[in-house]
């Protein structure tokens, strides 16, 4: 049997400097195939190809046996091939069918939409699927999770074959995973090729059938994943043994330092209480929309908590801006970098310095030495890949504006460190460095609370973990009395 | 210019860096040629007296052009900047004519009263748009377009729709006076130019404006306080509005309730040529000077070739939008 899809050679330069060297990649009808690479391994450059957004430099591929060449997006759609991205673009203000339809609605007389034959196409089609969705909903309405399922039910609705799914899963919870792995499923017992993208491997090893790895734009290798384990896999992603993933270096002693009272924010959290030793790492999980964040909101003066009370070494303290925490020695490494954490048109030294302005301008003015020996120090630390630091922070790859924001944070060398996902969309060896730093930090007395909502970093790391369900805490359960499966029971 | 001092020469001409000359200098490259073409196309372009004269028509738009350029690097707009120039020109008038009837009772008042008053009017109508954009997140196109009218009709309230006549040569001295054969309000702009300058790219507040323009949830979350920082951008265009309007009655010698109209256009247009983004965080304000004397120059030579007024303003349109083009294709190409 012809592959759905095969590609060899496959090169594309972006002003001198190559993104991808030698793409090579084959897929088989009613397979699972992960693509695999670190942040800057070509991964995205070859889906912008394949998808008709960015033109080759060289390489072939073959649609069922056919040598193509797409120019546009509609062209490699009209082929059967679709992508799932990462940040979804639906039209918010439109219906769910509309959003399927959008750009060849029926036509009705005197040129209108013929919106009945649409409603009810969808309906079917989402039927089919048995996605539990209203077609005639509106798309600003549903979750992220559920819009993902109408960009599947649009890719089919194209007919398409070879479905590409770029990180789905880091904007859903552990169930809505569950539920698109479930329509992974069905996509391959319909003969259908999904090519999964993720950093996170345990989905791999889940969901896929076959694996392709991608290092610093060339291709690695590929095989059966039933023939390789996961150390295996990270090798040939990192280029290099990892040993461990998770390193524990800290321990935590004996001495309280940052308690949390019965916090309260009416609809968000409810009566939220734990107590973080020094040098400990505590970990938070919970689907999203548990309340997870919201905690951190309201410990971080960016929300304001109804009740509850804060206590920094046996001290009760009043948080009502950032700047009022920030003094404490708190600091808050924000989920998404993108949004909240780096001023992208900005470069990377002024990055770091932007939590500590006040402290390098004594005198109103800016002390430049301080930032350049500031931003100095960080880049160092934290290892961070930049050609100059006066760089913009937006030409560094993800693993490293996560460094940057973390050095931004650090250099305020504070007492309490609030991480609120700290590896998202970070590769492989990124991570495994800032579970070294994070280590680093609370072995040297620091304290540590994270949120994660990936499990095994969650056990890996932390000391004890506090399980948040519906805005309400589940308990608190030490690193050695529980598992994934008791975590997302009592997640759930 | 703080990315290239501390690097070594042989990293000069890498493509990085050749971007980063085009980007801070591409407009003033852009001015220079426009200068050469003129010189070369009329001998009395490039004489002092026209010179002076450029300089002289650039002064009030580069000084409200200046406060635009805080206000934009916030995401922000200012559209009331013509009205308040009207405002604070006629209520300072009023405390510098010797006329009986426009003025203030017990008048002529000291010029530095009268320019104190004029600046606070400025100060004032800022502070109130700034705690409106702020504090009620009214968007600031809706908030300074209500101060546009409001402005412009407290004008016509306050002077009876009249002008005020006969300012004292005090007063008139900051529109007419000279200091070594300068014009004094080319040296208020280049004291507004300087102070700004240093306060954008050497401040702790400078560092602050970009930060909230760049990445207002960035910058809340790193303790700064983005309401303090975006009231603060209205009052200074409002403070500078204030300053270009007494700048306008005193070299006019009379403050005309219906000065300034248009002037927010202009004022926008030179930032904009100067390379600020409307998206905020990005602009300087060397470029927002640079795009204000293009302005200048463009009318002062399109008036020397004798081309009217009226195909004045089609080529101004063309040049704004082809500036906004140029950056475009030049943040993607490069």
């Amino acid at each position: 049997m012809q592959p759905l899809l095969k590609v060899e050679g496959l090169m594309k330069s972006f002003g001198g400097v190559a993104a991808l060297r030698d793409g090579r990649f084959e897929l088989e009808g009613g397979s699972v195939h992960a693509l695999c690479g670190g942040n800057g391994a070509g991964k995205s450059t070859f889906l912008s190809i394949l998808m008709g957004i960015h033109r080759r430099d060289g390489g072939k591929i073959w649609r069922r046996g056919e040598l193509v060449e797409f120019n546009s997006p509609a062209e490699a759609l009209a082929s059967g091939i679709a992508i799932i991205e990462q940040e979804l673009s639906p039209v918010p203000h439109m219906t769910v069918a509309e959003n399927i339809y959008l750009g060849r609605e029926p036509s009705a007389r005197f040129g209108g939409i013929d919106f009945k034959t649409m409603n009810r196409d969808a309906q079917a089609l989402l039927d089919r699927l048995e996605f539990n969705i209203r077609a005639s909903q509106y798309m600003m309405n549903l979750s992220v999770a559920q819009m993902q399922l109408v960009e599947i039910a649009k890719a089919l609705s194209h007919d398409a074959e070879v479905i590409f799914m770029d990180e789905p899963t880091s904007a859903i919870g552990e169930k809505e995973a569950q539920q698109l792995f479930a329509t992974i499923a069905r996509l391959k017992a319909e003969g259908k090729g999904v090519v999964y993208v993720s950093h996170r491997l345990s989905e791999i090893f889940q969901i896929a059938d076959s694996y392709t790895v991608f290092r610093d734009g060339s291709y690695v290798g590929s095989g059966r994943l039933a023939d390789i384990d996961r150390p295996g896999l990270i090798h040939m992603i990192v280029g290099r043994a990892l040993g461990e993933e998770y390193i524990k270096t800290n321990a935590p002693t004996n001495i309280t330092a940052f308690e949390v009272s019965g916090l309260t924010a009416p609809g968000k959290i409810e009566d939220i209480s734990f107590a973080v030793r020094k040098g400990e790492i505590f970990g938070i999980y919970g689907l999203m929309g548990s309340g997870r964040t919201e905690i951190f909101n309201c410990l971080f003066g960016l929300d304001k908590a109804s009740k509850g009370g804060v206590q920094l070494d046996g001290r009760a303290i009043s948080v009502r801006t950032p700047a009022d925490a920030m003094k404490q020695g708190i600091a808050f490494v924000t989920e998404d970098r993108k949004v909240t954490g780096l001023n992208l048109s900005d470069s990377v030294r002024n990055n770091i310095c932007l939590a500590s302005l006040p402290e390098m301008s004594p005198s109103f003015t800016m002390r430049r030495r301080d930032e350049q020996a500031a931003s100095r120090e960080m880049i160092a630390h934290f290892g961070i890949k930049a050609a100059r630091d006066t760089m913009p922070v937006s030409g560094l790859s993800g693993g490293n504006q996560q460094k940057v924001v973390l050095g931004k944070w650090f250099l305020r060398k504070p007492k309490v460190l609030l991480l609120d996902e700290p590896t998202r969309g970070v590769d492989v060896g990124a991570k495994r460095e800032i579970y070294r730093i994070i280590c680093d930090f609370a072995a040297e007395g620091g304290t540590v609370v994270m949120i994660s909502s990936e499990i095994d970093e969650v056990l890996g790391m932390s000391d004890r973990i506090l399980v948040m369900r519906g805005g309400r805490s589940a308990g608190i359960y030490a690193r050695e009395e529980t598992d994934a499966q008791s975590l997302v029971h009592l997640s759930t | 210019m703080s990315s290239i001092d501390n690097k070594p020469a042989s990293a000069w001409f890498n493509s990085d860096s050749r971007r980063l000359i085009i980007q801070e200098y591409g407009i003033f490259f852009a001015f220079l040629l426009l200068a050469v073409i003129l010189s070369l196309s009329n001998e009395y372009f490039l004489t002092p007296g026209n010179i002076s004269n450029v300089l002289l028509q650039t002064s009030i738009n580069g000084v409200l052009a200046i406060g635009m350029t805080f206000v934009i690097l916030t995401r922000g707009i200012d559209l009331s900047v013509g009205s308040v120039v009207a405002l604070a020109g006629i209520v300072s008038a009023s405390f510098a004519t010797t006329s009986a009837t426009a003025g203030i009772a017990g008048g002529p008042y000291p010029f530095y009263v009268a320019l104190a008053i004029g600046i606070l009017v400025g100060l004032a109508c800022g502070a109130l748009v700034g705690l409106i954009v702020s504090r009620f997140a009214v968007p600031a196109f809706v908030a300074t377009l209500g101060m546009l009218s409001a402005a412009r009709g407290a004008t016509l309230i306050y002077g009876g729709g009249k002008p005020v006549p006969a300012l004292t040569p005090e007063f008139r001295w900051i529109g007419t006076g000279n200091i070594l054969g300068i014009p004094m309000p080319v040296i208020l702009l280049a004291i507004v130019f300087a102070v700004s300058w240093w306060v954008l790219t050497r401040t702790r507040f400078g560092r602050y404006i970009y930060a909230v323009g760049g990445n207002p949830h960035a910058a809340k979350t790193s303790g700064i306080n983005v309401f303090r920082m975006k009231f603060s951008v209205y009052v200074i265009s409002g403070g500078l509005s204030g300053l270009a309007g007494m700048m306008l009655s005193a070299r006019t010698g009379s403050a005309l309730p219906q000065a300034g109209i248009a002037y927010e256009l202009d004022a926008i247009a030179a930032v904009v040529i100067g390379g600020t983004s409307l998206s905020g965080g990005v602009g300087r304000v060397t470029g927002t000077l640079i795009g204000a004397l293009i302005i200048g120059v463009m009318n002062n030579g399109l008036d020397l070739m004798g081309i009217q007024s009226y195909y004045q303003q089609v080529l101004k349109g063309a040049l704004i939008v082809g500036a906004v083009m140029l950056d475009q294709k030049r943040n993607q190409g490069l």
